[in-house]
């Protein structure tokens, strides 16, 4: 059995039902602005806070440290003399020398990442690529594929299979081949590699450990990978930021439409309020009947609103904010996020789009029906 | 019983324009009759329901409604009368259009937390006093004049006041349904109702259910009949 409270709200929310539906037209075009502004808003922070996420997991895989070397400023190759010294900090626990550079292909006009896995390359002569090198490339297992190297002499290879999509995020740019091929292409003599990548023995002492890298090689340039999470947090937060800001501006007229439209009442609402008043209805019962209209409004539209994003976000390739915030490439990886809420973002957002809309629905409401009924009867 | 001690309602009161609307009124409205407050436009009428009903307050005076003084009680006090003491049938009707007769009529029970089933099940008992069950899920803008003011008279009634105020409630009927009108005015009076009716239109004048004529000149009361 209701209580008369649950009668009551159930009164108030099918007044405002049917006061939404005398105005359906104008109820439904703010709808729709409405979940249109939560759907970009929520899809730029969904996608921005998982792709910080993700690279927080890829790199939890990454070595601890790399190093690099630098001459004049610019990146130049490690010798077999520099993995030496290397051996001899303390500290140091494996040692991976790196072979890797980049290709620039005029035919797809898209930059390729050449690469010798550390463990299992393919044999010479042969190379394994990434999903979106044979997407732009248009090349699959068994087609032959010629680069010219660094001494202008074209060396053609056998796409011996593709990458697992699943690791797309990764490896889409990628192209692994034996280090017999590699060098040549890209001009590294043997005994030379383009870095080093680190495990240290106790993960406490990286920077301490990067420190006696730099000691012992004062042209090194030790990254560890605290750092270079660093770098993806700033670069993912500015990408989020310029789209933020583009859509706060978007957000304003959002406000204005509202406070237009949602608050200025019009002379028959202001005329209905009137006739509430004077029939009995208290000042509180007016605003919990116009705050339901919001809530049902505002609700409906966050929700729609974020779920959709969340199935653009996480379901779709995001074709909407993708680039923008993936970074702008001819290669762009598709893949699939994994899914990842946070509650304080949901919060804001929701603080953000649904006060300001209920305020702005409560206010003029609560001022039309603090004034005397009496007009009413005039 | 209403009773209205020196009652005054001063309209842009302090401000260069103020007319006082009504001017010492004092008056005493005996349970269960239909008073009639005449005279003509401009005279005060409809400002002195509004301050009997609790639409307004005086600005100098003093109402009471059986025994209680009303005009100093907060705004939230005053509307809890209006709903459980007070029905309203405005001169334009004032229906929420949009909305069908049934709906109309249930407005002013909804904040009171009743089923939803047991007001229905009284407003289609009021509809069909009044004739009105054929339109209940008719929308109000599609109604006629008569209908639209037996509307407004049947949501006056949802709540079952003890007081009906009819504010010129034939100024918008022809003859015939005006003469319908003041049948259910009689009807109200047998059932106990108090009904203080504003109209200057001769039929509600002579109508043999007006027991007390009060008319008003200039905002105040100028013949008691």
């Amino acid at each position: 059995m209701p209580t008369p409270w649950i009668e009551r709200q159930a009164a108030f929310i099918d007044h405002a039902v049917r006061a939404m539906g005398r105005r359906r037209t104008h109820q439904i075009g703010l709808w729709l602005v409405y979940t249109l502004l939560v759907f970009l808003l929520a899809s730029v922070m969904l996608f921005a806070h998982a792709l910080r996420h993700e690279a927080r997991l890829l790199l939890q895989d990454a070595p601890e440290l790399v190093v690099q070397r630098l001459e004049g400023g610019r990146h130049a190759l490690i010798s077999e003399t520099h993995l030496q010294i290397l051996h001899g900090i303390r500290g140091v626990g494996t040692i991976t020398p790196r072979l890797w550079g980049y290709y620039y292909d005029p035919v797809s006009r898209a930059n390729y990442t050449l690469m010798t896995p550390p463990a299992n390359p393919p044999p010479p002569g042969q190379m394994t690529i990434g999903a979106g090198v044979s997407r732009v490339s248009g090349l699959t297992s068994g087609d032959l594929f010629s680069m010219p190297g660094s001494d202008g002499i074209k060396r053609t290879l056998v796409v011996r299979d593709l990458l697992s999509a699943a690791s797309e995020l990764v490896s889409s740019d990628l192209i692994l081949m034996n280090a017999a091929d590699l060098r040549p292409l890209l001009g590294i003599p043997a005994g030379w590699y383009t870095d080093v990548a680190l495990t240290v023995a106790q993960p406490r002492e990286v920077n301490k450990v990067a420190e006696k890298v730099m000691q012992r090689m004062p042209d090194a340039r030790p990254i560890q990978r605290q750092e270079l999470l660093r770098t993806y947090h700033a670069l993912f937060d500015w990408r989020e930021g310029i789209l933020l800001t583009l859509l706060g501006v978007v957000l304003l007229a959002f406000a204005i439409l509202v406070w237009d439209k949602a608050s200025g009442l019009s002379a028959d609402e202001r005329r209905e309020i009137g006739i509430l008043k004077a029939i009995g209805w208290q000042t509180g019962e007016v605003l919990a009947m116009k705050l339901w209209e919001g809530t049902l409004v505002s609700m409906s539209a966050f929700l729609i609103g974020y779920v959709t994003a969340y199935v653009h976000v996480f379901v779709t390739p995001a074709p909407l904010i993708g680039a923008v915030l993936k970074g702008w490439a001819v290669l762009y990886p598709e893949f699939v996020l994994t899914p990842r809420v946070e509650g304080l973002q949901v919060l804001t957002l929701f603080f953000f789009t649904v006060f300001p809309f209920i305020a702005a629905l409560v206010i003029p409401a609560w001022k039309a029906a603090i004034t005397d009924p009496d007009a009413v009867m005039r | 019983m209403i009773e209205l001690t020196g009652v005054s309602k001063i309209f842009n009161e302090g401000q260069p324009n103020a007319f006082p609307a009504v001017d010492g009124i004092d008056l005493l409205l005996p349970s269960g009759e239909v008073t009639l407050f005449t005279g003509p436009s401009g005279s005060g009428k409809t400002t002195l329901l509004t301050l009997i009903g609790c639409l307004a307050k005086p600005s100098m005076g003093r109402i009471r409604i059986d025994g209680q003084a009303v005009s100093g009680l907060p705004e939230r006090f005053l509307t809890a009368l209006r709903r459980t003491t007070f029905g309203f049938v405005f001169q334009k009707f004032n229906l929420i259009h949009g909305l069908s007769v049934l709906e109309n009529v249930m407005l002013p029970a909804a904040p009171l937390g009743l089923p939803r089933q047991q007001v229905m099940r009284t407003a289609m008992e009021i509809l069909e006093k009044l004739d009105l069950t054929r339109k209940a899920h008719a929308r109000v803008e599609w109604l006629s004049g008569g209908e639209a003011q037996r509307t407004a008279m049947a949501r006056a009634l949802i709540n079952r006041p003890r007081v009906v105020i009819a504010d010129e409630p034939t100024a918008n009927l022809d003859s015939r349904l005006g003469s319908a009108f003041l049948q259910i005015i009689a009807d109200l009076r047998h059932d106990g109702h108090t009904v203080l009716i504003s109209s200057h239109d001769p039929l509600v004048l002579h109508a043999p259910v007006v027991e007390r004529v009060v008319t008003m000149r200039d905002g105040r009361i100028v013949e008691r009949g």
